[in-house]
């Protein structure tokens, strides 16, 4: 496992042209500024309420893999995989209206953070009970696997997932089914306060992999092609049949468990050390060692991207909150489905005003 | 007409929904070569294949989360419980995952987890069971308990073409000591309609599952004392059929609610309440429960027959309330 080097041997393959690389260097900036304005911004200022969970830091996971699926494939991010929703089509502006709890937002303003779900675009949002998704994901690949066309599942969770039941449930349901299922750990240190010695007793938690007869790994996770080509490599293995696979990825987690959460019980030593392993520095450092991309071509994707984010907020503001009554709809599918009707502009029932003038970080 | 035990015409409503609609898939623990544990799905491996009749590992969370990714993806899984019991190890699944995705983001949700419930086959605790409650208490989720071969397999049918997650309690006691008449053809009982399943005037008996044979025992026994009890079996729990029960209510004026489920937070409280909001001032009596003491489902058939309710005391408390 590289440390602070990138791989370059995704380099060497026909997918990683130009336009591939400034792809991922411009999701993993999207992704970046996109959740720092909601953890340091909207949050501070009491635009955005409830838990806010980012995946700073953690960037390269989600845009190295979801990056390799293709049109019919389903992901099932976890809460610190901003990215994934991008990738597969979603807009700022749509995942804006749910943090927000906007009327015209995915959930209707019912749940909160990604649950930005979108069936026809293969992504299936998380609950709060993480790795429930994982069997979740095993009863995806089943239907896929009738379906005879070689797509896959991707699902991702965090090492302190990996404590529970259902993780044990689904990884050996889809190697006893040889399902195309791929397993990302995101192994990013901390689960909410507690470190991975306390979470589990082994030095890489891919040795789970070939206990459940898939392969296990354990990459670089701030390394954006080392996590393009584990990703590309165990998905070309689900498509021809060859069943799961279980990556993981480590990495750190560069703020809190949520916004509210100083983070003090990290110590400091370790996220300096983390800091210089900065996956989006580190790409941007290797795309101009290699003459991939300018620095003014860098710069100016960086303009784009802040405008993008300028203007989601901007238009999701604008959307009201749902009307309190809705409240009760919607709890059936039935006959005469609520959520095939349009949801109604209604006045917003609780405008939200900034609660602190907290400066812009 | 040809004559169905309780089991068989469960099996028959899932082979025809299998016949009709091949995005329908039965998974579960033992139910392929084996054919389930009480042999509610014998044969079906042969007729449907592998890949329409999943043995799974032993994983309710699996089973359950399984059966939701299948239905997102567009297909109509039937998850059997081998025992309803072990639906504690699905449970998360059940109440946290599929019973919420429908109103958090508005995907359908189509899967029916069924399985055997109930207690008087000297199963101990874990058994034997009546934990229809948990799920009752579960916006999002249909609750059905059927008592009669009919209903069953018309019920089995109308749960599987639902949209929503049904959580079926089929009652293991019935499931070879009730036979009767079944039609071969495909007809549905609908989802949220219960019946009156005896005429009477006197005193109501609301009950389902087993119970409803129990409360006609007692009513057998009561009319030759010229006491009549009327008896409506709920059929659905969630979302069950007020109109009915408030009807009945109406027209004894005295009810008895009656399950084998315990006592505290069962069906007989909500139907307590419901009744005293809305037909308080028709009541000639209190609102009566009959129903399991608060205890886990005891092993020894003597302590098991203690536990249950049975004609005896529906027919105790009927004549006391009638005496009011």
């Amino acid at each position: 496992m590289s440390t602070t080097q990138i791989s370059a041997r995704t380099l060497e393959t026909p997918e990683s042209d130009a336009a591939v690389l400034e792809r991922m260097l411009y999701y993993l900036k999207l992704t970046r500024e996109a959740e720092t304005r909601i953890e340091r911004v909207l949050y501070r200022q009491g635009r955005i309420v409830g838990g806010v969970y980012v995946g700073r830091g953690q960037e390269a996971i989600g845009v190295g893999s979801a990056i390799q699926l293709t049109e019919g494939d389903v992901v099932l991010p976890s809460h610190r995989d901003f990215s994934s929703f991008l990738i597969r089509g979603i807009s700022l502006r749509d995942i804006f209206l749910n943090w927000m709890g906007r009327s015209s937002g995915a959930t209707r303003g019912r749940d909160n953070t990604l649950v930005v779900a979108d069936l026809k675009r293969g992504v299936i949002p998380y609950i709060s009970h993480l790795g429930d998704t994982l069997p979740v994901a095993c009863g995806v690949a089943m239907a896929l696997k009738r379906r005879r066309n070689g797509k896959v599942a991707l699902v991702h969770f965090g090492e302190g997932t990996t404590s529970r039941g259902d993780v044990h449930e689904a990884m050996n349901w889809a190697g006893v089914m040889k399902l195309a299922v791929i397993f990302i750990c995101n192994n990013n240190g901390y689960a909410y306060s507690t470190p991975t010695n306390k979470q589990y007793a082994v030095e890489n938690i891919s040795v789970r992999g070939p206990a459940y007869g898939m392969p296990g790994e354990t990459i670089d996770g701030n390394d954006v092609l080392a996590v393009h080509e584990a990703v590309g490599r165990a998905i070309s293995r689900a498509r021809q049949g060859d069943g799961p696979s279980f990556i993981e990825c480590k990495s750190f987690r560069m703020t809190g468990h949520s916004a509210h959460d100083m983070a003090e019980y990290v110590p400091e030593a370790l996220t300096q050390e983390w800091a210089k392993k900065d996956p989006i520095a580190r790409f941007e450092k290797f795309l101009l060692d290699r003459e991939k991309l300018t620095q003014q071509r860098i710069q100016e994707i960086d303009r784009t991207i802040r405008a993008e984010v300028d203007h989601a907020v901007d238009e999701a503001e604008l959307v009201p909150m749902p009307e309190g009554s809705t409240a009760i709809e919607g709890v059936y599918c039935d006959r005469d489905c609520w959520w095939d009707k349009p949801m109604s502009m209604t006045r917003m029932s609780h405008p939200s005003q900034p609660k602190t003038d907290a400066p812009e970080v | 007409m040809p004559i169905l035990t309780y089991l068989d015409a469960i099996r028959q409503g899932l082979w025809e929904e299998m016949d009709r609609d091949s995005s329908v898939v039965l998974l579960g623990e033992d139910i392929g070569a084996y054919g389930g544990a009480f042999k509610v799905t014998a044969d079906m491996l042969k007729q449907f294949g592998e890949e329409r009749v999943i043995d799974t590992p032993i994983s309710e969370s699996g089973i359950v989360g399984a059966a939701v990714g299948a239905a997102l993806m567009g297909m109509r899984p039937v998850a059997e419980m081998q025992f309803m019991d072990f639906v504690s190890c699905g449970l998360d699944q059940i109440v946290n995952m599929a019973a919420k995705i429908h109103y958090r983001w508005g995907a359908k949700v189509p899967i029916v987890v069924r399985g055997p419930s109930g207690a008087g086959v000297h199963g101990g605790p874990y058994h034997s069971q009546s934990n229809e409650m948990w799920f009752v208490h579960t916006p999002g989720l249909k609750v059905v308990a059927p008592s009669t071969a009919y209903d069953a397999k018309g019920l089995i049918k109308s749960s599987i073409r639902d949209d929503n997650p049904v959580i079926f309690f089929e009652h293991k006691f019935l499931y070879r000591t009730i036979k009767e008449e079944v039609p071969e053809d495909d007809y549905l009982v609908p989802i949220g309609k219960a019946a009156v399943v005896r005429e009477g005037k006197d005193i109501s008996v609301v009950t389902y599952g087993a119970m409803v044979w129990t409360a006609l025992e007692a009513a057998e026994a009561l009319e030759k004392e010229g006491l009549s009890l009327e008896v409506v079996d709920l059929r659905t729990l969630l979302p069950y059929d007020e109109e009915t029960v408030l009807a009945s209510v109406r027209k004894c004026n005295k009810v008895i609610l009656l399950h084998e489920d315990t006592r505290i937070g069962g069906m007989a409280g909500e139907l307590a309440g419901l009744i005293a909001e809305k037909a308080f001032e028709e009541l000639d009596g209190p609102i009566v429960r009959v129903t399991a003491p608060d205890t886990p489902v005891p092993f020894a058939p003597s302590l098991e027959e203690y536990f249950l309710p049975n004609a005896k005391k529906v027919t105790d408390a009927a004549r006391k309330l009638a005496a009011y």
